[in-house]
């Protein structure tokens, strides 16, 4: 396996070799999960095989993620240049932008040329979105870095969710308001998903508007040209999309619709779990303090971080917005989730559990320390909350 | 003419290029930039963070 050397401060070589490097590549594969759905359909005629990536991300990732538990290996610093610039790694975030893709133009294909009972054509459309929702995490990847052709990319992928403004909402919008009651991608606590929902779905679209017809403004371009780079993005989806229309015919408009839904809402889970009531302090200038770790929720969970290209490691990326995948850290007395992901999620779905896993957890970080005035409170349940924490407001 | 160095990821404001993307045409000095000037590649740090190279 390729190895990295390197200097530690007290002088001492090291010789760094990356345990996860081969397995990054289940982050590409893992788009691809609607074809083992279908490969099993076709085999055994049972369309019931469809939903088994639903089975996967659902029940199988969060086993996995307790079973095999978590991962707290840093790299050292002294090779995280050497890390950052090995093309390898760099080279799998580009080949998984065709695959979602051919993810999507196969599922779809399949929706719309087969006779399917319509429990498993919303199957797999749902599961069509989920692979989609990933594309929403390359693009993610891909859309913090400098260079142009990862900028690119990032936006071609943004398409295949219908999510094209993400690129300029998240980097410009959520990064700088992220863990604040302004940031409608920073869930409050006490507030349930379906709630931050109904803010964050519409709100997000609404900042990376208004972030972009700032900037064509300034530059004195049309908000409704080629220069616009949400509807460059959205172009490319109504093109991909009406083309698999023309293609499979009307029954691909109900598919495409659970489809965007699906693959949106795997970015309102994510975001609902990443910074789920924390809250930066304002200084004495008015002005927020600058984002640490401690304002993003991090998980080290092993199979979830595999196939997620270390997103959980998220209150590393926060702090450190540009650093790689590979490289990204954990660091002690972080505020850490009890699972990864795909269990969060599950557990964000039932208010009821959610609230009873997490708010304790929240009040208990040390920067909190019970204090609910340190906390991104949810507006309407502010006196319930206060009251039931015996603090006033 | 001065340059200016967001701390956090190196990004360059120089104010004889300015930022075309961004719509700061050369020239543009970095103390016209608006009050609220985020770092256009991180956007975690700020007007006030930037330092003079």
């Amino acid at each position: 396996m390729k190895g990295y050397t390197g200097t530690l401060e007290n002088g001492e070589a090291i010789y760094y070799c990356d345990r996860k490097r081969w397995f990054w590549l289940l982050s590409v594969l893992y788009p691809l999960q609607p074809f083992l759905g279908i490969w099993l359909h076709a085999e055994t005629g049972n369309q019931a095989w469809l939903l088994l990536p639903l089975a996967l991300g659902y029940v199988a990732a969060p086993l996995l993620d307790w079973f095999l538990g978590e991962d707290k290996n840093n790299p050292p610093e002294a090779v995280v240049l050497q890390l950052d610039r090995d093309r390898y790694y760099r080279v799998l975030t580009y080949i998984v932008v065709p695959l979602h893709f051919i993810a999507l133009i196969g599922a779809a294909y399949w929706a719309g040329t087969q006779e399917l009972a319509w429990w498993s054509f919303i199957g797999l459309a749902v599961v069509a979105g989920i692979a989609s929702g990933l594309g929403i995490n390359t693009g993610h990847e891909l859309g913090h870095k400098k260079s142009r052709l990862e900028r690119s990319l990032a936006k071609i992928v943004l398409a295949v969710p219908a999510y094209g403004h993400f690129w300029i909402e998240h980097s410009r919008g959520h990064h700088r308001d992220v863990a604040t009651p302004e940031d409608p991608a920073s869930a409050r606590m006490g507030e349930s998903i379906y709630k931050f929902a109904m803010r964050e779905i519409p709100g997000a679209f609404q900042r990376a508007w208004d972030i972009e017809k700032e900037r064509l403004g300034r530059r004195q371009k049309s908000l409704w040209g080629i220069d616009n780079q949400i509807l460059q993005s959205l172009s490319l989806t109504v093109a991909l999309q009406l083309g698999l229309i023309v293609a499979f015919g009307w029954i691909l408009i109900p598919f495409l619709v659970i489809h965007n839904f699906f693959a949106w809402w795997q970015l309102t889970s994510a975001n609902y779990v990443e910074h789920y009531g924390l809250l930066r302090q304002k200084e004495e200038n008015g002005k927020y303090e600058r984002c640490h770790p401690r304002h993003s929720w991090n998980s080290n969970h092993v199979y979830s971080n595999l196939v997620l290209f270390h997103l959980e490691r998220h209150s590393d990326h926060h702090a450190h917005p540009l650093r790689r995948y590979q490289s990204l850290r954990h660091f002690d007395d972080l505020p850490t989730l009890p699972n990864g992901y795909f269990g969060m999620y599950l557990l964000a779905y039932v208010p009821f559990l959610w609230y009873l896993a997490m708010d304790k957890r929240l009040l208990a970080l040390p920067h909190i320390a019970g204090d609910l005035d340190k906390v991104n409170v949810e507006p309407s349940k502010r006196k319930t909350l206060y009251e039931k924490y015996g603090q006033s407001e | 003419m001065t340059t200016f160095r967001c701390p956090e990821c190196g990004y360059i404001f120089s104010e004889k290029d300015g930022d075309q993307h961004e719509g700061y045409p050369p020239g543009t000095e970095f103390s016209s930039l608006p009050d609220d000037f985020a770092c256009p590649d991180c956007s975690v740090r700020f007007k006030e963070d930037f330092e003079e190279v």
